[in-house]
């Protein structure tokens, strides 16, 4: 890899969880439904139907622009990408190529020697997901007849039209900690938006990588070779983050074998093959789609106002990197503590809840994310006040003097035998008693529970 | 109840006045077709069953309620429908043989509208496949005869409507409008047809031939029953984004305001009154707009410099939607396989395929863009000096049938005083103004956009005093 610089690109699907399909009223949630039980002639591409916009879905498409330093643009258009595939109802995905909703962005990624690096987002568009190819063994109940041995391709129209935003990155990846780094970050601003769960198990995200390798010219010269490479090699239909970390790992070893025997590489498509850990052919540049791109002439341009953009950018929450560099400073905490802190946006607002509430019973900011981390705390569970409550409680315990308690416990173990008799022989009534001559006795505030276990493990 | 002089007017007033009921004159209809079908080929689909049944529902809404006819505009009318518009559960072929079994689980906009203003569907018409031609002979299904010569074409692609409507086999019928389609079949038979601004009528439901140009029009006897239509299938459809929200006018009120032609002006583009034009045709046209002048209209001389262009332009543009429309005609959840495209599809589809390649992209689409820009311009430009513009609808009188299928250039050119009006997007009206011996002419009125009501009042005048409608086919 020494005399080769590693660029990547990026492409990255994102499925955005609005209530309805892109251009039409069916419901956009298919995980897990019957096939085919959410479909119209929109998204089933039946003769004569049209399709409309869903407006919350641009919103979000240019909430994430926003959130990615975008610029928006004021005249956008839906054009139409025609290529022929099964899941494919219309014969084109309507998508966006010459008109992007979002341009021109930035975001910043920490590399595998910890250094921050820009990595500038081409385009941000809005476009619809297609629907779903299950492969299978035939089956019984199929009204054709079809053997249990043949093969088959069924579609379910379920995730067709399902509103889909890409990000395109312009190749400025240097190494794959970047890539990681990317990925994660711009799922976390996908959960902070609301826009999208961004589950890439379930497929609500989905990476696609262009790999190339570079030549180090002189490693010296301050001048960089800033051309790019004349072939790059597409990662594409690889469902898995760890896959594709995997696979881009794998094409950097292949590609500087190719490079350094002196064979020149070409423009080609590659997917990842699990069992053998390689990437293998898809598609060479011979072969590859021309989509014909033209503006949808069934869909009006999509024309924004200033006033609406900025409307839609005062409905942004607060994102990761802000609330990170603020939790920093307003609450004095540490770097690992904010990065585990702000994650994930119920959460962080999980702890400024908690922290409002413990600045009334003087428990610190810093007492509150230990206590966190520490006790992995449950946020669906515990509410902020229970657990300022806890904090305090087990504070208390801390601070109180140990000695002096066990102290006391003795004492009144000595001076209350009958008591003692009593809970031994099963009257758990009778501990209460000690529990109340303990407290009373003992100047601190304490936990009645605490000094309960105290005392039993006293007598036992 | 004589079907060969009845129109929508009258048989709604016959049936409010009892003289006859929705069953009897939907089974006159139905024999006409029956005995004439076999000869003009004008449905693909004749829906008797259904028919029937609805116009005994219509019976009984009449006999139950007598404000029926305020609410339902069109209760009981016999209409063709085009087979490019969905209707659940009747099938519906676009004329080809790749859907020829396609039954839609859903109605068109367009469709639902009609349904709800009672019509009776008699059946669906015939058509150039997908829309595609000017003669009716690219219909995979068979070619339509035109009733006046049965030796000649009824004008395509709604070749089918038209026909239908002239023979008496139904009193209106449904059309779209592309680059000629309602109105050369309608010039073709005597007939009045609308291709409304783009944008009007909503286009949900009707299979698409070019989604920019592509107009939701329909075919009647008179310039009334027209109107009346249009008032029910108008307006904002929210299935369909490029349906703007511009408020639908009472057309046939406004047919009988007293105001004239008086002061009305006209424009005469000297880009249709060229070499090559059929002569009778010129001067049919020229002679009714004649007629105008002495009714008190003021003609004058106008130029629309970029029409040279609009065949090619037209030839780029409507291709490249045609090839991405079609696409979705796969075989895989209806229908058959490609190869089963008719010659007319395959060469638009290449052809469209061809202008938005990569590399040919800027030269053609988007250069072609560009000159539908400067001929819409040319419109806008005359309708500041003229209210219409009338010119020939075609340069042909009714052709033979045969006479230029080998030739597909002189078929694009049955349409060139048509197509430029779709690139504009304006409205025009197909108007009859005549006979060359036994075969109709017909005329075009142009308004700009949203201009139906002056065409209608405009064109009806004209009709009271010609009524050339009541010249009928000897069929």
């Amino acid at each position: 890899m020494s005399n080769y610089e590693l660029i990547i690109g990026l492409e990255v699907h994102v499925e955005l969880s609005t209530k309805s399909k892109m251009f039409c009223r069916c419901d956009a949630d298919y995980f897990g439904k019957k096939p085919n039980t959410q479909t119209c002639p929109v998204c089933l591409g039946l003769p004569g139907a049209l399709p409309y916009i869903n407006e919350q879905a641009i919103k979000d498409c240019i909430k994430i622009g926003l959130a990615l330093n975008c610029e928006i643009s004021k005249d956008s258009r839906f054009e139409r990408k025609n290529y022929f595939y099964p899941d494919l109802p219309k014969g084109y995905q309507i998508s966006q190529y010459r008109w992007p909703l979002c341009i021109k962005g930035w975001i910043e990624v920490v590399g595998k020697n910890g250094a921050t690096s820009k990595i500038r987002i081409n385009r941000v568009h809005q476009e619809e997901d297609t629907a779903k190819l299950v492969h299978q063994l035939g089956i019984s109940n199929f009204k054709f007849p079809i053997s249990n041995e043949q093969k088959l391709t069924l579609i379910d129209f379920n995730r067709s039209g399902v509103p889909l935003v890409e990000i395109v990155s312009e190749p400025d990846f240097r190494d794959v900690e970047e890539v990681r780094d990317y990925a994660k970050k711009l799922q976390q601003i996908f959960r902070y938006l609301g826009v999208s769960n961004a589950d890439m198990e379930r497929g609500d995200m989905r990476l696609e990588a262009n790999i190339s390798l570079r030549e180090i010219q002189n490693s010296k010269s301050e001048i960089r070779n800033d051309e790019l490479p004349n072939y790059r090699v597409e990662l594409k239909n690889i469902n898995s983050f760890r896959f594709m970390i995997a696979a881009i790992e794998f094409e950097i070893k292949r590609q500087t074998e190719e490079l350094e025997s002196g064979r020149i590489l070409k423009q080609e498509t590659r997917g990842w093959d699990e069992n053998s850990k390689k990437t293998y052919l898809q598609r060479s540049k011979e072969e590859a789609h021309d989509y014909r791109y033209f503006p949808d002439p069934d869909l009006p341009p999509i024309l924004l106002e200033e006033f609406q953009i900025s409307n839609i950018k005062s409905q942004i929450p607060e994102l990761p990197e802000k609330k990170l560099e603020r939790f920093k400073s307003e609450y004095k905490l540490s770097s690992y503590d904010v990065e585990i802190i702000t994650r994930e946006r119920e959460m962080a607002d999980y702890y400024e809840e908690g922290v409002k509430i413990g600045k009334e019973f003087e428990v610190t900011p810093k007492q509150i994310v230990d206590y966190i981390i520490n006790k992995k705390v449950n946020i669906d569970e515990v509410l902020p006040a229970k657990l300022v409550q806890a904090i305090k409680s087990a504070l208390q315990v801390v601070a109180i003097d140990m000695g002096e308690l066990e102290r006391i416990i003795n004492q009144v173990i000595e001076e209350n035998q009958k008591a003692v008799g009593d809970y031994k022989a099963g009257k758990e009534a009778a501990i209460m008693f000690l529990v109340g001559q303990v407290m009373r006795r003992f100047k601190e505030k304490t936990d009645a529970k605490i000094v309960k276990e105290k005392i039993e493990e006293q007598i036992r | 109840m004589d079907i060969n002089n009845i129109t929508i007017k009258n048989a709604l007033e016959g049936l409010k006045n009892k003289d006859f009921s929705s069953e009897e004159l939907t089974s006159k209809y139905l024999e006409r077709i029956k005995k004439i079908d076999k000869e003009l080929n004008a449905f693909i689909t004749v829906d008797e069953e259904g028919a029937l049944n609805q116009a005994k529902k219509v019976d009984e809404l009449i006999q139950s309620d007598e404000d029926i006819f305020e609410e339902k505009k069109l209760i009981g009318i016999p209409f063709g429908f085009k087979d490019l518009y969905s209707t659940k559960d009747l099938k519906t072929t676009a004329g080809s043989k790749i859907i020829d079994n396609y039954i839609p689980p859903y109605d068109a906009t367009a469709t639902k509208k009609l349904k709800d203003a009672g019509v009776v569907i008699i059946g669906k018409t015939n058509e150039d496949a997908w829309g595609h031609g000017s003669s009716g002979e690219n219909s995979d299904l068979g070619p339509t005869r035109n009733p006046y010569d049965l030796t000649r074409v009824p004008g395509g692609s709604s070749s089918g409507s038209a026909a239908a409507v002239a023979a008496n086999e139904c009193l209106a019928a449904t059309g779209t409008d592309t680059g000629s389609s309602v109105r050369l079949p309608a010039a073709f038979c005597n007939l009045v047809g609308l291709k409304p601004t783009y944008g009007r009528v909503s286009r949900y439901g009707i299979i698409s031939m070019a989604s920019s140009f592509d107009t939701i029009g329909h075919i009647t006897k008179t310039v009334y029953d027209n109107a009346k239509i249009l008032e029910v299938t108008a307006g904002r459809d929210e299935f369909d984004s490029t349906t703007p929200d511009i408020p639908v006018p009472c057309y046939t009120t406004a047919l009988n305001e007293n105001q004239g032609i008086k002061g009305l002006r006209i424009g005469i583009s000297k880009e249709y009154y060229i070499e090559g034009v059929d002569k009778d045709v010129e001067s049919l046209t020229l002679k009714a707009v004649k007629h105008f002048e002495s009714m008190g209209a003021v003609v004058k001389n106008v130029s629309l410099p970029h029409t040279g262009y609009a065949m090619s332009c037209y030839y780029i543009l409507v291709p490249a939607e045609i090839s991405s429309n079609l696409a979705r005609f796969d075989g895989i959840r209806f229908g058959k396989t490609r190869d089963q495209f008719g010659n007319e599809a395959k060469r638009r589809i290449m052809l469209g395929t061809y202008v938005l390649s990569s590399g040919y992209y800027d030269a053609y689409y988007e250069k072609a863009a560009k000159v539908r820009t400067l001929i819409k311009q040319d419109f806008e430009n005359v309708f500041k000096e003229v209210d219409v513009l009338i010119v020939p609808s075609s340069p042909t009188l009714p052709f033979k049938i045969g006479e230029k299928t080998d030739d597909p250039l002189q078929m694009y050119l049955s349409d060139i005083f048509m197509c430029p009006i779709n690139i504009a997007g304006i409205p025009s009206l197909n108007v009859p103004c005549g006979f060359v011996e036994s075969l109709p002419v017909g005329m075009q009125i142009i308004g700009p956009q949203f201009s139906e009501e002056l065409l209608y009042k405009v064109a009806y005048k004209y009709e009271q005093e010609t009524e050339y409608y009541k010249i009928q086919p000897k069929i």
